[in-house]
């Protein structure tokens, strides 16, 4: 890999503090640096500048230089070079760093131009805050605690404007509190590529819509609802839930693709109410897509398994281990591994199939990846699947011939199929798999004893011989290795229903009674992975950034991965060929 | 420690009769009889609740007979035994009062962790929750002991407050300043 050029490095002073940062940095960015917050509404650090709602005004000046003979002036008094004061205030989001730029952002011309942005802002601004979601997480309360003046000097009427547009099935639109800072607009175009909100009329009447018969429905939807700094934009799913100050933030990661966008689990004593992205510069920027939002709503499904069964009646966890171990001894075992299991279960998997001396299968699921967030690989950890050493090749697309363009082929089971029918196999593990989705029929189905872990009752959880209820993503811990080769991980957000054993102990226990003994406590298990697989020799679970942590993936760079291009990955050469043929 | 004896008076003839000591109690007696009561015949008779008293807290209704509270939770949060619970919920779009959009499904305050501190009352933006005179709260069950939300507008009744910020809101939307 060729190294990124060095950043030339300049340096700034801001309220007297010096810092070097790369030329061109935002004046908001390197004041954060140095801890100053310079309040803002319309700037974002992933959209451009447009500078319109002039919250950010700072004083701004250079070091003097005499225009003649361009030497440095120096200031008698101090002794250093005097500084040229731009008389008037600037926007702090419109500079960028230039070598020797003085900031004030304490002075009392800035406090007075934040305190007169303030007033502006709030003269027709409606006292929503008690109905008002965006209220406790809301720019524009926090800046009126600041630089508000706690009364209004307004005696006249306050502008009355739409109050509960729908834009789009998600999104809502209050219009009164809208502060016209365009986010929402530059999003759109920018990053969704869907060009449909404006602004229409003038001054104070100026209100957002979308442009005549369209809406806002594209999958990255309510991104805008987490950029408007206000209560303007709200989500109809989120809706008058549950207030924000009293939910637990948990990260996580979106699983709906092998994109992998880190996100943020917001509960409330066990329940989940709503999911947001995570920043993360190398992966999803600050967005997500929505329907990686509405995967919480599985938690509390109605079809969701909540007993261990033997035999289709309910039983305890020993005697269903017992059970499966009794057709382990009979032979003829086969795993089926899944690419939505985490990393320590996938390696699990791969120390009970060993123990089994089973051969391995992984089930496929693969989509139209929409360049941006979503993925074709619709499985988030089949990279795991590979690093774990669970298999050795990519599982086949599935034949499952694709009704219509979004539709998610699944399949990757061929060959199992024919073992079935051969008569070859006697029992079939599956890890969470759906194998009548995954291309088996009911007959093959019946043929063989089925030991089912899965989250929800289908049809391979009713033929199964011994079912384990397990774990929803946001139940349970674990990491999982997108498409980049990143491990990120994911931490358990809410308790799993009652009684139900988390996942590693399920299996641990099935591994046991294939006669090989692991620890099933994460940490311990870690200090086993570290020590089996190189690539993952150097790591913890503990000690993994927030971020993740990019992973070598040379050993399977020849590997024809699915997915095109997105968001901060482009695929190697090989995979665009099989991609393109 | 040092014991120090102390001796007794011997009583006189006049304490040994008795007839002194009686004779003054009997005083007070019939001195009571004529003058004005100091008790109360509890619970048939109640005492006059001084203005301001904290005791029982409760919903109130506006003049209209709006409920005011909006389900903002800020009384849930504030409470410091946590003894208030709130689901909030949005008002249907046909009910005249759609344009408050939001007011709790359920309210819920259990006064077995109530400490009557009035955060709640301080709290509200809406001056919809107000700890009145009611003072005796009793119950068989744990159960009986939470106040919902019927309960605690039967308990809190109407304020006669004239605000009505909604209804100028409302007045506002449908003929305010919309022409432009
Ligand atoms: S946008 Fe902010 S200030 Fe305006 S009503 Fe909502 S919470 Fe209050
Ligand atoms: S009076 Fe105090 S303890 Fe009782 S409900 Fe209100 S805030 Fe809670
Ligand atoms: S603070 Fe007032 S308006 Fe808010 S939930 Fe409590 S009673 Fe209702
Ligand atoms: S943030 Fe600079 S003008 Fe809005």
């Amino acid at each position: 890999m060729i190294a990124p050029p060095k950043p030339e490095l300049v340096t700034v002073n801001i309220d007297g503090r010096e810092i070097a940062v790369p030329k061109g940095t935002n004046v908001i960015e390197a004041a954060r640096l140095v801890g100053v917050d310079v309040p803002h509404y319309c700037y974002h650090p992933k959209l451009t500048v447009v500078g319109n709602c002039r919250m950010c005004l700072i004083e701004m000046g250079m070091p003097a230089v005499d225009p003649a003979t361009k030497t440095p002036i120096i200031d008698p008094a101090t002794g250093k070079q005097k500084i040229n004061w731009i008389p008037r205030p600037q926007i702090g989001c419109g500079t960028n760093a230039s070598p020797g730029l003085h900031i004030r952002t304490t002075s009392p011309l800035v406090k007075d131009c934040r305190e007169g942005v303030m007033e502006f802002l709030l003269i027709n601004h409606p006292l929503d805050c008690p109905i008002c979601d965006q209220a406790g997480e809301c720019k524009l309360q926090e800046q009126a605690t600041g630089y508000g003046r706690g009364y209004s000097r307004f005696v006249e009427q306050k502008n009355v404007k739409p109050k509960r547009t729908l834009l789009g099935p998600r999104v809502m639109l209050d219009d009164e509190r809208c502060v016209l800072c365009s986010r929402c607009i530059r999003f759109s175009k920018e990053i969704a590529h869907d060009d449909v909100l404006g602004f229409i009329d003038r001054g104070s009447h100026s209100t957002l819509t979308c442009y005549p018969g369209k809406k806002l429905e594209n999958n990255y939807s309510l991104n805008t609802v987490d950029i408007c700094p206000v209560g303007a934009l709200t989500s109809t799913d989120f809706r008058f839930k549950m207030r924000v100050w009293f939910l637990k933030q948990t990260n996580s990661i979106d699983a709906e693709s092998s994109v992998g966008a880190n996100t943020v689990v917001w509960s409330r004593e066990g329940a989940i109410y709503r999911i947001t992205p995570r920043r993360n510069d190398d992966v999803n920027d600050t967005w997500m897509a929505d329907t990686g939002r509405v995967l919480y709503k599985q938690v509390r499904a109605d079809n969701r398994l909540a007993a261990v069964k033997v035999g289709g009646n309910d039983s305890g966890l020993d005697i269903a281990v017992n059970t499966a171990a009794e057709l382990f001894k009979a032979g003829g075992v086969v795993v089926v591994g899944s690419g939505r299991s985490s990393v320590e279960e996938q390696f699990l998997t791969k120390k009970l199939a060993a123990a089994l001396k089973a051969s391995t299968h992984l089930v496929s699921r693969v989509g139209e990846g929409d360049k941006l967030l979503v993925s074709a690989d619709r499985n988030p950890n089949v990279r795991g699947a590979l690093v774990t050493g669970l298999i050795a090749a990519l599982p086949a697309a599935g034949d499952v011939a694709a009704p219509s363009a979004s539709a998610i082929r699944i399949g990757g089971l061929a060959a199992l199929a024919a073992d079935i029918d051969s008569g070859k196999v006697k029992t079939v593990v599956s890890i969470g798999e759906d194998l009548a989705e995954a291309g088996l029929t009911a007959a093959q189905l019946a043929k063989v004893a089925i030991v089912y872990l899965g989250t929800h009752a289908n049809a391979t959880s009713a033929a199964a011989r011994v079912v384990f209820p397990t774990l929803t993503i946001f139940e349970k811990s674990g990491t999982f290795v997108n498409q980049q080769f990143r491990i990120q991980k994911f931490l358990k957000a809410v308790p799993g229903p009652t009684g139900l054993p988390d996942d590693l102990v399920v299996l641990a226990k099935l591994a046991s009674a294939a006669g090989s003994s692991v620890p099933s406590e994460i940490n311990a298990l870690w200090k086993l992975i570290a020590a089996e697989i190189p690539a993952l020799g150097t790591m913890t679970f503990a000690n993994l950034p927030e971020t993740g942590l990019l992973l070598d993936a040379t050993p399977w760079s020849g590997l024809p991965f699915v997915e095109g291009e997105t968001l901060h990955y482009k695929p190697a050469k090989a995979a665009q060929l099989v991609v393109g043929s | 420690m040092a014991v120090i004896p102390v001796s007794r008076k011997p009583l006189t003839f006049a304490e040994r009769t008795y007839i002194p000591q009686i004779l003054g109690g009997l005083r007070i007696t019939f001195a009571r009889m004529i003058k004005p009561a100091e008790t109360m015949e509890y619970p048939e008779q109640r005492p006059e609740i001084p203005k301001n008293y904290r005791g029982v807290p409760t919903l109130v209704k506006d003049p209209n007979g709006r409920e005011k509270c909006v389900s903002c939770q800020l009384c849930e949060f504030v409470c410091p035994p946590k003894a208030i619970r709130i689901t909030p919920g949005e008002i249907a779009p046909d009910s005249p009062t759609a344009h408050v959009e939001k007011a709790p499904q359920a309210f819920d305050i259990d006064m077995l962790r109530c400490i009557y501190c009035g955060l709640c009352q301080e709290v509200c933006p809406e001056e919809a929750i107000f700890l009145q005179n009611q003072y005796s709260m009793t119950g068989l069950t744990r159960a009986e002991m939470v106040n919902h939300k019927d309960r605690l507008y039967e308990l809190g009744g109407t304020l006669p407050d004239q605000h009505h910020k909604w209804d100028k809101k409302k007045a506002a939307e449908e003929h305010g300043s919309a022409a432009h």
